[in-house]
């Protein structure tokens, strides 16, 4: 029996399809069976990211609807054949499923998988509760922004009441100079506000929009920063103990010559 | 020229996440201290049972809500007492 994780943020746009993309690759490469399920249905986006865009036949509505089997669904992903995404569709609604319909489906998923990683859109309509209904547990992800950590609050109470208590945070598109000068909260500042358990900080990185563009998750590569934190998300999420990430010493030039002549530190 | 000094020692004179952070505590004051009626009416019937435990109350007359103003929320309570219990545990 596997585990239902549902990723979620309230408000758009701070990288929950991303995070979901990256945690669903990183526990394939670990050698789990991993499902990933866009219920983001009118605006789906994660068979971009995973690059598996032409190859949709069948999607979710299609499964509820008992238009096809969910194996008929699944889509096999490129790199990993235990790696598998159950597409939105794009051509109807929210309201085209309910939060039953993905209470049976996350059951029979989490049979057959060891994770099922749930994509949830924007908001706290019914794409929210038709994506939480079937979870064991949910991941915040916010970006060190106010506007962002205000949702993420709201969303962490939703998630409450909805009985998915302690929620794991992902503080995204952090950025190390900004921190350093005082223009960006850190993580110590989010976590004394929301007073949640953090799983992971990522840090702002360009690999992340060239990855997004190949369709291919950060994770894999090797020499991205944000692709490392992902990897460290990953073996958290697998129960290990994992530093944090430093994520300060990606500081070019200047910050090394200043450094060298003792300036610009404390 | 102070102020230049500071930043060469890297730090900013006005740190806008300070801003930012005591920005967000205020208003999460607010969005906070919405209670769903679901949750105010058992904290509610807690209440009473506690308190009952040593005091008469007049629970029907009993008012209770969450007040807020520009920096707190507070709980207030407003428990009208019918009669003390006696207490058996001081004599004996």
């Amino acid at each position: 029996m596997g585990e239902v994780i549902v990723v979620t943020s309230g408000k758009g746009g701070v990288g929950k399809t991303t995070t979901s993309a990256n945690i669903g690759t990183g526990l394939a490469a670990a050698g789990h069976s991993v499902v990933l399920v866009d219920t983001d249905i009118g605006l789906r986006n994660l068979d971009v990211l995973m690059g598996l865009e032409n190859r949709i036949v069948y999607d979710l509505v299609d499964v509820t609807s008992g238009n096809c089997l969910i194996k008929q669904a699944l889509i096999k992903d490129k790199r990993f054949f235990n790696l598998f995404l159950l597409s939105a569709s794009q051509t109807k609604d929210k309201t085209a499923v309910n939060p039953e319909q993905m209470k049976v489906l996350a059951a029979e998923l989490k049979a057959e998988f060891d994770y099922v990683i749930i994509d949830c859109p924007a908001g706290i309509e019914q794409g929210f509760r038709n994506a939480i209904a079937g979870a064991d547990w949910a991941i915040v992800v916010c970006t060190p922004e106010v506007s962002s950590i205000r949702d993420a609050d709201r969303i962490i109470s939703l998630l409450e009441a909805a009985e998915l208590r302690n929620p794991k945070l992902i503080i995204n598109r952090l950025r190390p100079a900004m921190i350093k000068s005082g223009n960006m909260m850190d993580t110590t500042d989010i976590l004394d506000i929301l007073d949640v358990e953090l799983i992971g900080a990522v840090p702002e990185n360009e690999s992340i929009i060239i990855s997004t563009n190949h369709g291919e998750p950060a994770v894999m590569d090797n020499n991205s920063k944000a692709g490392e934190a992902y990897r460290n998300i990953t073996r958290r999420i697998q129960g290990e103990e994992v530093p944090l990430l430093n994520i300060d010493e990606s500081h070019g030039m200047m910050y090394r010559l200043k450094r060298l002549v003792g300036l610009g530190l404390h | 020229m102070l102020e230049f000094i500071a930043r060469m020692l890297g730090k900013e004179s006005a740190s806008s996440k300070m801003v930012a952070k005591e920005r967000l505590q205020l208003v999460l004051i607010h969005d906070r201290a919405s209670m769903s009626p679901d949750m105010l009416n058992s904290l509610r019937e807690d209440l009473i049972k506690v308190i009952s435990k040593y005091i008469d109350i007049d629970e029907a007359a009993l008012e209770f809500d969450l007040c807020q103003d520009e920096k707190d929320v507070a709980l207030v309570a407003n428990i009208p007492v019918i009669k003390m219990k006696r207490d058996y545990a001081a004599k004996g």
